[in-house]
């Protein structure tokens, strides 16, 4: 370490220091060997940190200075939906009678908490157009798994050996390797000009070897599927299945519904849409919704409830299995249904038509900066192309995304979709206001002109950050992935 | 006094607390944007799919009455500080530091994202380079990961690390893992066409020569759990010299990590994989999840590895930093070549098992440990001893251990519930041989008064 490192744990270790506190046993303590086998018992003890609760918390408070939250300021990441975490859902889910519930609790005795999965569930599937939602998934991509695992299960029963999963060109990296864990081959299809999927293209390939289309509506560019109907058809028509990858569901929240747009299975992310915490990458919650055809292959155990008793089904011969422990992520549960309580039916619907307005305006803001290789209405975000100043002033996307860090905002997604070269991709939420927007603006508009006037300031960024730029290809080469005591 | 009535103008406020935008500001934004209506910003969804009547939900609540509502039901479930708990089970009620949680909860780590603009991020960064440290330094492997999911598909996941690294397709599974991570497997392993071979426990432990009958040069690696699920120490390091005589990999599940705060870690007997659940360190119960899938492994497995690592670097000054790293592994670079299509996994989770870890430090840990041994073993030799139990397997236990009741272990949850105690998992849903089998777990946080109540209470059950 030198001495303008920021220390890591085991450097503030002094041998005999101690954090916690616990009692002397109220049992008799016996001889270790008359319980334990010698070869069992540890012999080194784990060179743990040893802190006191004061270094702990220093260390940890000094850490979370270090660190950049959407309590902090604007996190425009495009496809994160990083919308504000409301306080009062980390009080309700750390209620004891929720946080400190063990899952073996007989269910007579858990009324509660299956309750809120059980309404959470109506509610979801309500919102969705779906019939049925497991919340098993731990997370999106978890979700997918599991939704592609139904879809193989689906076929399956049908006598069906499908092999081939499609995937736009556009579509997060999560898709084409969920499908590969569904053992499936993966076809990829392309873009059309005005950033939909291409429909001719997928007239091409969409055959009987075909189980399902894995979708994102409104797709990576922001944009809604303007022909989904027509999608709908063609793969439904040869047999094929509709996934929605649900990321972005947070653009369409009560105005139009994936169960009414011909989707048979999709995954809601309740980390983006339904605003639990995504706690720096983890843990969120994948609800998959399905309809009627795909229920009897919904992982278990199911809530169902019997006059006014909740309780676990786990008798579902054709179920897919389990996909976790347990019933999933709960308490992200509860705070997914403390959000759809609080918001309503109206609440949602202004969630998405501010959602929408405020990507609009951004994007209104930025397009005579900015190349636009899509240029059209966006919902929830949008993707700029940096070309423009990487052509004229040798400055990068990255570079630029750097740059805003020194401005006090968090990067857009950079270099994604892949379908876009040099890709910016904004997504505001609706919990930003006017006021920050207006900042955002002022300073992607600020970088543009650096990018022109002093392109050095900006390929230098960041300048005002805990550390500069880090060295990652010596991080991948010369791998330090643990501390160890020299 | 007589007051006239009052006339009610209170009214719900129009504007929601979470969307700032006010109508002025609406109207603002759309002339900027130049479209008449926020309603014609949805003009490309087709109109034969636009809702239009609004969705069919309860009327919005307020804090205070979400609060409320959400306490009563909150209130009907019978948790582990309203009776004391006998589960475990691969969820365990250990007690939290405050300490844990009061850092772990702050808002700079529960609010950020994935750590992608490493500048920006270093404290979360930090933490989970920290996090993995600790991981390794407790199993005593090399290299962990920054999580996954939780214990039932770390394991599954561990299970198609192993097919990857030695390109054989089948498994060899202990019926004493836990049943939940065994069913986890069959839905990972299934669709990529991964072999599954149960091997039966004797006695409760892993029946080493079952495990030999069944090995093969198909077999890509041994799976076991340990402390395994009857809460019976294994002889890991017999069975990872079996499966490495024939090629394979050991894989050793945990689902109860605060037990290698005094047992010998996995890494010193031979296990290649150590995969398994962290709800024990530092997180609570929350009926199941959100938990804490750990993952660790040799140095030369490391680019096999599924899920975000974080390695130490350089900035150009020459000051440490932290990124994520080897990231060609994960699925946003090598799509449907990727390890692994994880991407979101439980990042404050491990933060918060990386604060519990160093707040008991080496001394602490096994001093929870042996609380945990102590504890159980008082337990297990009053309850063995009463008529109608008896301790069903020889082998040693730490926290968690297996009676076989003469009336009915369901009959006996349903009785101790009346004395408000919450009695151990019934086996026979899992194992229907052991339809009298009650999984029984004492953790640190069951007093001597607790258990002597308990044990009172089964007495004359029979």
């Amino acid at each position: 370490m030198s001495a303008k490192d920021f220390p890591v744990i085991f450097e503030l270790s002094v041998s005999g220091r101690v954090g916690a506190s616990y009692p002397a046993p109220d049992v008799p303590a016996r001889p270790l060997a008359g319980l334990l086998p010698a070869g069992q018992i540890r012999t080194a003890p784990p060179a743990l940190p040893e802190v006191s609760e004061l270094d702990l918390v220093r260390h940890y408070t000094r850490l979370s200075h270090r660190n950049f939250s959407i309590d902090e300021g604007f996190y425009p990441l495009g496809s994160c939906t990083m919308k504000y975490n409301p306080k009062i859902h980390e009080d309700v889910a750390r209620l004891p009678g929720f946080s400190r519930l063990h899952p073996y609790t007989p269910p007579d005795d858990a009324q509660g908490a299956l309750e809120v999965i059980w309404e959470l569930e109506r509610l979801l599937a309500e919102i969705s157009g779906m019939d049925r939602v497991t919340f098993q998934p731990a997370a999106g991509a978890h979700g997918e798994l599991t939704g592609m695992l139904m879809i193989r299960a689906y076929f399956d029963a049908r006598g069906e050996r499908r092999t081939n999963v499609l995937v736009p060109d556009s579509a997060h990296g999560t898709n084409p390797a969920t499908a590969t864990m569904a053992g499936y081959r993966v076809i990829t299809v392309a873009s059309d000009a005005r950033g939909n999927m291409d429909v001719r293209a997928l007239r091409e390939v969409m055959d009987d070897s075909v189980a399902a289309i894995m979708l994102t509506n409104p797709n990576t560019l922001g944009l809604f599927e303007e022909h989904i109907l027509e999608v709908a058809e063609i793969v439904h028509d040869r047999g094929g299945q509709m996934y929605l990858d649900g990321a972005n569901f947070n653009a369409v929240l009560g105005m139009t519904r994936p169960g009414d747009q011909g989707f048979d299975v999709m995954h809601m992310n309740l980390h983006k849409t339904f605003t639990t915490p995504h706690g720096g990458g983890g843990p969120g919650a994948g609800a998959v919704g399905v309809k009627s055809h795909l229920v009897p292959f919904l992982p278990t155990p199911v809530v169902e409830k019997d006059g006014d008793r909740f309780r676990l089904d786990d008798d579902r011969p054709q179920s897919i299995g389990k996909i976790r422990a347990f019933y999933g992520n709960f308490s992200n549960l509860v705070r997914a249904y403390t959000y759809v309580r609080s918001m309503g039916s109206e609440g949602l619907r202004q969630v998405a038509e501010t959602a929408v307005l405020n990507a609009n305006y951004v994007l209104a803001r930025l397009r005579d900066r900015f190349d636009l290789p899509y240029d059209r209405l966006c919902k929830h975000e949008f993707v700029l192309a940096g070309t423009r100043q990487k052509k004229q002033c040798g400055v990068t996307t990255r570079d630029m995304a750097k740059r805003l860090l020194d401005y006090g905002f968090h990067a857009p997604t950079i270099y994604f979709p892949l379908i876009v070269e040099e890709a910016i991709m904004i997504e505001p939420t609706e919990t930003e206001s006017k006021r920050t927007l207006d900042e955002f603006i002022e300073a992607m508009r600020a970088i543009d002109r650096e990018a022109r006037e002093t392109p050095q300031v900006v390929r230098d960024a960041p300048h005002a950050t805990a550390v500069r730029r880090l060295d990652e290809v010596r991080a991948a080469r010369q791998p330090d992935l643990r501390w160890r005591h020299r | 006094m007589r007051t006239e009535p009052q006339r009610v103008t209170l009214r719900r406020p129009a504007q929601h607390k979470y969307i700032p935008a006010t109508e002025a500001e609406r109207e603002e934004m759309l002339r900027v944007i130049g479209v008449p209506s926020v309603e014609a910003l949805f003009g490309d969804i087709p109109a034969a799919v636009r809702l239009t009547a609004p969705l069919r939900l309860p009327p919005p609540l307020s804090d205070p009455e979400v609060m409320a509502h959400l306490s009563a039901l909150a209130a009907k479930n019978a948790h582990a500080d309203a009776a004391p708990c006998f589960l475990g089970a691969g969820a365990y009620d250990h007690y939290v530091p405050s300490v844990v949680w009061a850092l772990a909860g702050r808002g700079e780590f529960l609010t950020a994202y994935t750590p992608y603009q490493a500048e920006l991020m270093q404290g979360e960064l930090q933490a989970i380079y920290e996090y993995q440290s600790m991981l390794c330094e407790l199993t005593g492997m090399d290299v962990a990961n920054a999580s996954m999911y939780d214990g039932a598909s770390a394991l599954a996941e561990a299970a198609v690390m192993a097919r990857d690294l030695t390109r054989r397709d089948e498994v060899v599974v202990s019926t004493a893992v836990h049943p939940e991570y065994r069913r986890v497997l069959k839905t990972y392993a299934t669709p990529l066409g991964i072999r599954i071979v149960e091997v039966p426990h004797r006695d409760g432990t892993t029946d080493a020569e079952a495990v030999g009958a069944q090995i093969s040069e198909r077999t890509a690696a041994v799976i076991i759990q340990h402390p395994n699920f009857f809460g019976v120490l294994e002889e890991g390091k017999g069975l990872a010299d079996i499966a490495h005589g024939r090629g394979a990999l050991l894989v050793c599940g945990v689902a109860e990590p605060l037990s290698l705060g005094l047992l010998t870690p996995p890494g010193a007997w031979g296990a290649d994989i150590v995969a398994g659940e962290g709800q024990a360190l530092g997180n609570h119960l929350n009926f199941g999840g959100p938990y804490l899938g750990m993952m660790a492994t040799r140095q030369e497995y490391m680019r096999r590895i599924p899920g975000r690592l974080v390695g130490a670097t350089v900035d150009v000054d020459g000051r440490r930093g932290f990124v994520l790293t080897l990231q060609t592994r994960e699925q946003h670079i090598r799509r449907e070549k990727a390890s692994s299509n994880i991407c979101t996994n439980e990042a404050l989770l491990a933060l918060a098992a990386g604060i519990y870890m160093a707040a008991l430090g080496p001394q602490g840990l096994r001093h929870v440990a042996e609380l945990n041994l102590y504890k159980a073993a008082y337990a297990k030799e009053a309850i063995g001893g009463l008529r109608g139990f008896r301790v069903a397997f020889d082998g040693p236990t730490f926290n968690e251990f297996v009676v076989r009741t003469s009336v009915p272990p369901e009959e006996i949850n349903r009785r101790l519930r009346r004395e408000g105690i919450l009695g151990g998992l019934p086996l026979g849903r899992f194992y229907p041989d052991l339809a009298d089998g009650w999984l029984l777990c004492v953790t640190e946080q069951r007093t001597r008064a607790q258990i002597d109540r308990l044990v009172a209470a089964l007495e004359g059950m029979r």
